[in-house]
């Protein structure tokens, strides 16, 4: 045993190398994803995909097809819907399924624990990587959603910092989410975690209807104000279809900058809960 | 760091209670000094203290009460700067289930910021010593106890810690693996690494450690090199003797046995301390004449007898 002299970490002390740890933790999670990368795509993809394919392919095709009232096609109105669903979804299958998982079943998240940054630079580490993931996530069902109906879908990118903040932050309000739920459940919660999370956010997420047409059913109108993917997914119609009726940008900025800030400070505090005792 | 210190880790005060539906002293004010550059083992039985107070060390969990320094660093102050000095291995394999061998050790250096080529270099030196290059390829679970177990030392002082905690390095490994860790073990101390281990198994304390540190129920009951701990039962050897019928005249009977320093009472039977134990055997078998002997059992003195004569208890039940 040669050349194994103790000495000190050469990155330096202190607060610089808290930048390099979370770099060396994000690169750990860009190697995992490389990893399983088609693994990736078909579970991102697949939802989508299916969902267009039958509702705005077949449906029309076999008569069944349906357009909102103002004459906008379903696929127009799904486009944002489910680029909202695909990045919401990376919350839940880039930070909640594995955290629950590292936690409690094999502690693999202790070694970087270890790590020489505060704990919570880790827990938000597992937040901007889901957000990166969901960012993909995106761009992989973007042309779907664009290129699979049979009847026109329109959309008109006029405004890229609203298309760019919007996804980036409901990114962002996605991680945190999966935060929340992967330092609250146990590992075999998480086929739980589909039916009280992911279907009742999703089929009141204001994805397949958009929020403005919910005036017919006023109580549930406000209802689903307080979910999350409701504004990730107007915000999307903003960015994405502004022919369709959609809430206005401020209230939809606003609302995913306080999701994200609130599911954040949760999450890193279950967090902080799980991994110190 | 200015001052020179030679403690590499220094404990003080450190209690532990884990609130909850029951509320549990898992450890009970703690003192303790580990020199720079010795092994040092922390030896009790089920449920003692060692993980907790190993966790309290490592930063994974706050203490009640009580103060840490490692290295000379407040690792209840500044958690994060504590741990650039601490290396772990912990009871159970937290090895990354997601990366093969190779990456565990890579992207613990990257956590510790080494850049790419230096952490390549350090993961290939250190599966080599460690005899894993073979196996640098495998994912954890491909690996066999014993290789996962020198996969996670390598691991936890990639980032050249000046502190190694082990927690029970051994269990569940075969004797040739054990030896294995001990050997590996020994190098680290060779290096100037600082070894704080924890272990239910005597002999391991015995041979590996300078100096133990025996604790149950969160209290250190005694601390010092092996050969010292076993002076403390006077270097006696113990004597277990199992009979149908524990009375007190037998007991006073044994007491008087020439030779006998001590007589214990147990529900079976009892246990005798002697110094010397040339020809003891036929008088302690004259005196428990009449009786309904079922056995009898002699140990030399090891960290075991002196766990039982200060606890009363065998180490593993
Ligand atoms: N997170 C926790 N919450 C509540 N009680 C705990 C917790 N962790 C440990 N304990 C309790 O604290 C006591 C000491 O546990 P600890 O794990 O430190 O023992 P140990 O000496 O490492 O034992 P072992 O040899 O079994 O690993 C035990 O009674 C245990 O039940
Ligand atoms: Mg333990």
């Amino acid at each position: 045993m040669t050349d194994l002299a103790v000495s000190m970490p050469r990155a330096g002390r202190g607060k610089s190398l808290w930048w390099s740890s979370f770099i060396g933790l994000i690169l750990r999670d860009v190697r995992v994803l490389r990893r399983d990368f088609i693994p990736f795509v078909i579970r991102t993809g697949m939802n989508p995909l299916l969902f267009v394919f039958v509702f705005t392919y077949v449906f029309p095709k076999i008569g069944q097809g349906f357009s909102s009232a103002n004459g906008t096609s379903f696929g127009t109105v799904l486009l944002p819907g489910l680029i909202s669903v695909s990045i919401m979804f990376q919350g839940i299958a880039a930070v909640a399924m594995p955290l629950s998982v590292e936690f409690s079943a094999t502690g693999e998240i202790y070694d970087r624990v270890m790590s020489p940054l505060p704990v919570a630079g880790v827990a938000i580490e597992k937040v901007v990587f889901s957000a990166l993931q969901s960012v993909l996530a995106a761009v992989i069902v973007f042309p779907m959603v664009v290129l699979i109906p049979s009847t026109p879908v329109h959309f008109a990118i006029h405004d890229w910092p609203l298309l760019v903040s919007v996804v980036i932050l409901a990114s962002l309000a996605s991680g945190a989410m999966g935060l929340v739920i992967g330092t609250a459940i146990q590992p075999q919660q998480i086929g739980l975690i589909f039916g009280v999370v992911v279907v009742p956010v999703t089929f009141l997420g204001c994805v397949y209807y958009p929020w403005f047409l919910l005036h017919h059913v006023r109580w549930l109108q406000y209802l689903v104000l307080i979910n999350p993917i409701v504004y990730m997914s107007e915000g999307l119609r903003a960015a994405l279809t502004p022919d369709v009726p959609h809430m206005p940008v401020w209230a939809v900025l606003g609302a995913l900058t306080l999701s994200t800030a609130l599911l954040g400070w949760w999450g890193v505090r279950g967090f902080l809960k799980r991994v110190v005792s | 760091m200015g001052e020179l210190t030679t403690s590499a880790i220094q404990i003080h005060d450190l209690v532990k209670v884990f609130q909850g539906r029951q509320e549990v002293r898992a450890v009970d004010s703690i003192d303790l000094d580990v020199q720079d550059g010795e092994i040092f083992g922390l030896l009790g039985p089920n449920g003692a203290g060692k993980t907790t107070t190993i966790g309290a060390c490592t930063t994974r969990i706050r203490p009640t009460k009580g103060q840490i320094t490692i290295n000379g660093v407040d690792v209840l102050q500044d958690p994060a700067h504590a741990r650039q000095f601490i290396g772990v291995v912990p009871q159970q394999n937290t090895l990354d289930r997601s990366c093969n061998a190779f990456e565990n050790v890579y992207y613990h250096c990257r956590f510790f910021g080494m850049a790419s080529g230096e952490a390549t270099q350090r993961a290939t030196q250190l599966l080599t010593e460690f005899k894993l290059n073979e196996r640098a390829q495998a994912m954890p679970y491909a690996l066999s106890g014993g290789m996962a177990q020198r996969l996670q030392i390598a691991r936890a002082i990639a980032h050249r810690p000046r502190v190694l905690f082990l927690d029970e390095p051994t269990a569940g490994l075969d004797p040739q693996s054990r030896l294995a860790v001990w050997e590996l073990v020994r190098g680290l101390r060779r290096q100037g690494i600082t070894v704080l281990m924890t272990t239910h198994y005597m002999e391991e304390a015995d041979q590996l450690c300078d100096r133990v540190a025996i604790i149950d129920h969160g209290k250190i009951l005694v601390n010092g090199t092996p050969a010292e701990l076993k002076q403390r039962v006077g270097g006696q050897t113990m004597m277990e003797i199992h009979v149908a019928n524990v009375s007190p005249e037998l007991s006073e009977r044994l007491g008087n046995v020439a030779g006998i320093s001590s007589v214990e009472s147990m529900p079976n039977g009892f246990r005798l301390w002697t110094t010397g134990r040339d020809g003891l055997l036929p008088k302690v078998l004259e005196a428990m004449h009449g009786c309904d002997l079922r056995d009898v059992s002699v140990k030399e003195p090891t960290l075991e007898t002196v766990f039982i004569r200060l606890t009363g208890r065998e180490l593993r039940d």
